[in-house]
């Protein structure tokens, strides 16, 4: 490169949790080295930026770096510290790209069918500059309301574009904080919940790992609408990244005062403070949450009343998803019609799902609502894992059910998912192949909301209870005839008697389950047979005859001295002593271990 | 029945001393005192609640009721290096399970919330840590690995007893 067409160079390097994991901290310390020494070397015109940039969704594919090169930008793909020194050599200095280190067709694929909004920035901006946030345009959006807009007008934009909470329910947001706004009160608060406790769903975090600024901007157009001058954000213990960069950027928004007294020279206030939550997924029941914000035990109670009349400390309280919160802003700045614009008739805007699971990419993907299910899996997701067979998708987490094939041409919108006995929920979208068994999954979730009730009512602590032993007994062999309908009669008075959203939903996994697998229970229940091969207690494991080497390998990996056999010679599980734990299927290279 | 919060040592005392401080600073939320409590000695010790709830005078039953509600809180001594694996949804799917098994037998535990003998490690089951597009994933005290199998796993704690990535 010549000293004179030197351009301004960007390496743009991923730390969500997912990046660091992969570990892109180690990747950001090797570009700096590896350019710190080069560039005194060779005395280089041109300025290196290190970025730290949030999630960019596909985390199947970690590290991604970014090189921008003037307005040209190349991503290279699963970088590792060790491969810095080269993409410095040949492309930052010597102008060509590692062509077999890019991005491929499938990073492409991965991106066409997305719509991002909020994970624009999330992926190109870094979490911990304000500037970086303000450069794109934030903290605009509230700079507007105080200087053009009443707390009504503030209101019908919402309302008009349509935005519905993501936190799982999708009650419209505008009417909402008009309900909160017209309660009378001198002090009203607003709550941000990023209690995220749907195990498999991660944009929550991600939101806030990579845009933080954006949820406090949408707190404070939320506090102004409604009459508030105090927020909340009830975040989960388990994400310690996402808690330091949200005090990061809360301090970083005092210091600006953009938070705090007289903001933009108006006499609007606003102030959040960060609670932490203890591990308790009903605390992300609204009720529940207050009462953990106020430092009980976190059980909810009756609704009505709704927070939005008496919430926090008693007081009239919005509470909105982290989702919702960071829509806000760009709502007010591009306008409600523009987001109105996209998606369906009754769900607007886009959509951010979690797809995790058996698709081959996975990651945070975010799409505009509407689209069907098979274009997120296959055009996004790329398919299925090993070209397996499609067998559903659960989504919505505990709380929402599983989805089968003849199904996937459906929109994804609130109201088609809850018509095929599902939810969209907080956006959790885990995709399940032939090889998951549908009754385990449906356990699986039992055993999740089971551990999670808080007691305080009987359908659901005593319910979910006995919900999950008849499951535990159908994986066991030990199901008996009429368990199904059992399963189906306890699920709807479940549903119909208990206090919170956590009971009335708990019994959707397993009727969604046996609404479109009923024939997986049966084989379970009536043949003793686990079709999908995941019931451990339903298993047999033998050897195959004709295949088995004599290698010795399972013999070896047998925990319970169950193999035995000479070496070059015929082994032998003896089925008396076998626990099932599948070690010797796994290690077999001869795929000599059968299993039925 | 010991009721005397006063018996704590004199250098405990000045840090509860200090979570109290912030307590009365902040909203008063008995659940903010008791994660500083833990984050101090590493578990949620008589003592030190005893100590609070004459202090505050609050029932110590109305620590307890919220201790033994929230999965964050412990009442007995952690090891000093935490093995959590997720059993979450998406790391169900992907095997979790046996991951969880592999720690197990490799730390010689039976079951959740074990320590080792020598105090270094305890195992513990989390749901979900939000890396589930890395699935199945293990954390060892806050650090995250991801795309783990059996064998990774076995490695992954070996490495851990030598010393590698795990506080002595
Ligand atoms: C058991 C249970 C768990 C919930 N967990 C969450 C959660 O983790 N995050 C969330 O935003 N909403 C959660 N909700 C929904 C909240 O109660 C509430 O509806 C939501 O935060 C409102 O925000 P939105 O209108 O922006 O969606 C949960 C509800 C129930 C019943
Ligand atoms: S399910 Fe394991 S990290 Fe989310």
């Amino acid at each position: 490169m010549q000293k004179n067409n030197l351009k301004k160079v960007i390496v743009r390097v991923c730390i969500g949790t997912g990046g660091l994991a992969a570990g892109g901290k180690e990747v950001i310390d090797a570009f700096k080295k590896e350019i710190s020494d080069r560039c005194i070397d060779i005395d280089l015109d041109f300025t290196c930026h290190y970025q730290k940039v949030g999630c960019r969704g596909f985390c199947a594919r970690d590290v991604l770096v970014d090189v921008v090169d003037g307005d040209k930008s190349l991503t290279y793909q699963c970088i590792k510290p060790e491969m810095a020194a080269r993409i410095v050599d040949e492309h930052l200095i010597g102008g060509k790209p590692v062509k077999e280190w890019l991005i491929d067709d499938t990073y492409y694929a991965f991106h066409a069918k997305q719509k991002k909004i909020l994970l624009k920035d999330c992926g190109t901006i870094d979490p911990e500059d304000i500037n970086a946030y303000i450069d794109v345009g934030g903290y605009s959006g509230i700079k507007k309301v105080l200087s053009e807009m009443n707390p009504e007008d503030v209101i019908s934009e919402i309302k008009a574009s349509g935005l519905r909470g993501r936190g799982g329910a999708g009650f419209p947001t505008g009417l909402k904080w008009e309900i909160c706004r017209k309660t009378p009160g001198d002090t009203k608060y607003i709550i941000c919940n990023a209690d995220e406790g749907d195990p498999g769903a991660f944009m929550d975090r991600s939101i806030i790992e990579g845009n933080p600024h954006s949820v406090i901007e949408g707190m404070m157009i939320a506090g102004y609408a409604v009459g508030s001058d105090h927020g909340y954000v009830y975040i989960r213990a388990e994400y310690p990244f996402a808690v330091e960069r949200l005090r990061l950027a809360i301090s970083q928004a005092h210091e600006r005062g953009y938070l705090g007294k007289n903001i933009f020279g108006s006499n609007f206030g606003f102030d959040i403070k960060v609670k932490l939550g203890a591990g308790a997924f009903v605390c992300g029941e609204e009720t529940a949450l207050i009462a953990s914000i106020e430092g009980q035990r976190g059980m909810p109670r009756a609704k009505p009343p709704f927070p939005v009349h008496h919430g926090l400390w008693g007081k009239p309280t919005v509470i909105n998803n982290v989702e919702t919160l960071s829509n806000i802003p760009y709502i007010i700045r591009n306008g409600a019609q523009w987001y109105a614009s996209i998606g369906t008739e009754k769900s607007k805007g886009t959509k951010v799902f979690a797809l995790t699971g058996k698709v081959k990419n996975t990651g945070l993907i975010e799409v505009p609502m509407g689209i069907t299910l098979r274009e997120i899996i296959y055009d996004i997701g790329g398919g299925i894992i090993g070209d397996r067979e499609f067998k559903a998708v659960q989504t919505g987490g505990p709380s929402g059910g599983c989805i089968p094939a003849e199904m996937l041409d459906i929109p994804v919108d609130y109201e088609s998912l809850a018509q095929v006995g599902s939810i969209v929920g907080s956006g959790g979208m885990v995709v399940l192949d032939e090889t998951d068994c549908m009754v385990n999954i449906a356990r699986f979730f039992l055993e999740f909301t089971q551990a999670e009730s808080c007691g305080k009512c009987v359908p659901c602590r005593i319910g979910t209870k006995r919900l999950l032993e008849i499951l535990d007994r159908i994986t066991k062999g030990l199901g008996r005839e009429g368990d199904i309908e059992l399963l189906q009669k306890l699920s709807s008075d479940i549903k119909a008697a208990s206090l919170c959203g956590l009971g009335q939903t708990a019994p959707n996994p397993v009727l969604s389950t046996i609404r479109y697998f009923r024939e997986e229970y049966e084989a379970h229940i009536r043949d003793k047979k686990c079709p999908a091969k995941v019931c451990r207690d339903l298993l047999t494991y033998y050897i195959i005859e004709e295949f088995c080497k004599g290698c010795g390998a399972c013999l070896r990996a047998c925990p319970s001295g169950a193999i035995t056999g000479e070496k070059k010679k015929l082994h032998k599980i003896n089925p008396d002593i076998c626990i099932k734990c599948g070690a010797c299927f796994e290690v077999c290279k001869f795929k000599a271990v059968g299993r039925e | 029945m010991k009721t005397e919060g006063e018996t704590v040592a004199a250098e405990t005392a000045a840090i509860l001393e200090g979570i109290l401080k912030r307590y009365r600073d902040d909203d008063g939320n008995i659940i903010s005192i008791l994660q500083d409590v833990q984050d101090v000695f590493g578990y949620i010790r008589e003592d030190a609640v005893n100590w609070f709830s004459k202090k505050l005078d609050i029932p110590a039953s109305r620590f307890f009721g919220v201790v033994t509600f929230y999965a964050q809180f412990h009442l007995r001594p952690r090891g000093k290096n935490i093995v959590s694996v997720c059993c979450g949804t998406a790391c169900h799917v992907k095997g979790g399970s046996k991951i969880a098994e592999q720690v197990k037998k490799e730390l010689h535990l039976n079951s959740e919330g074990e320590t080792t003998n020598d105090k270094r490690f305890t195992f513990e089951v989390v749901r979900c840590v939000g890396a589930c597009s890395i699935a199945p994933v293990v954390l060892v005290n806050s650090k995250v690995y991801g795309d783990m199998t059996v064998d990774s796993t076995s490695k992954l704690i070996k490495k851990l007893k030598e010393g590698a990535g795990a506080k002595k």
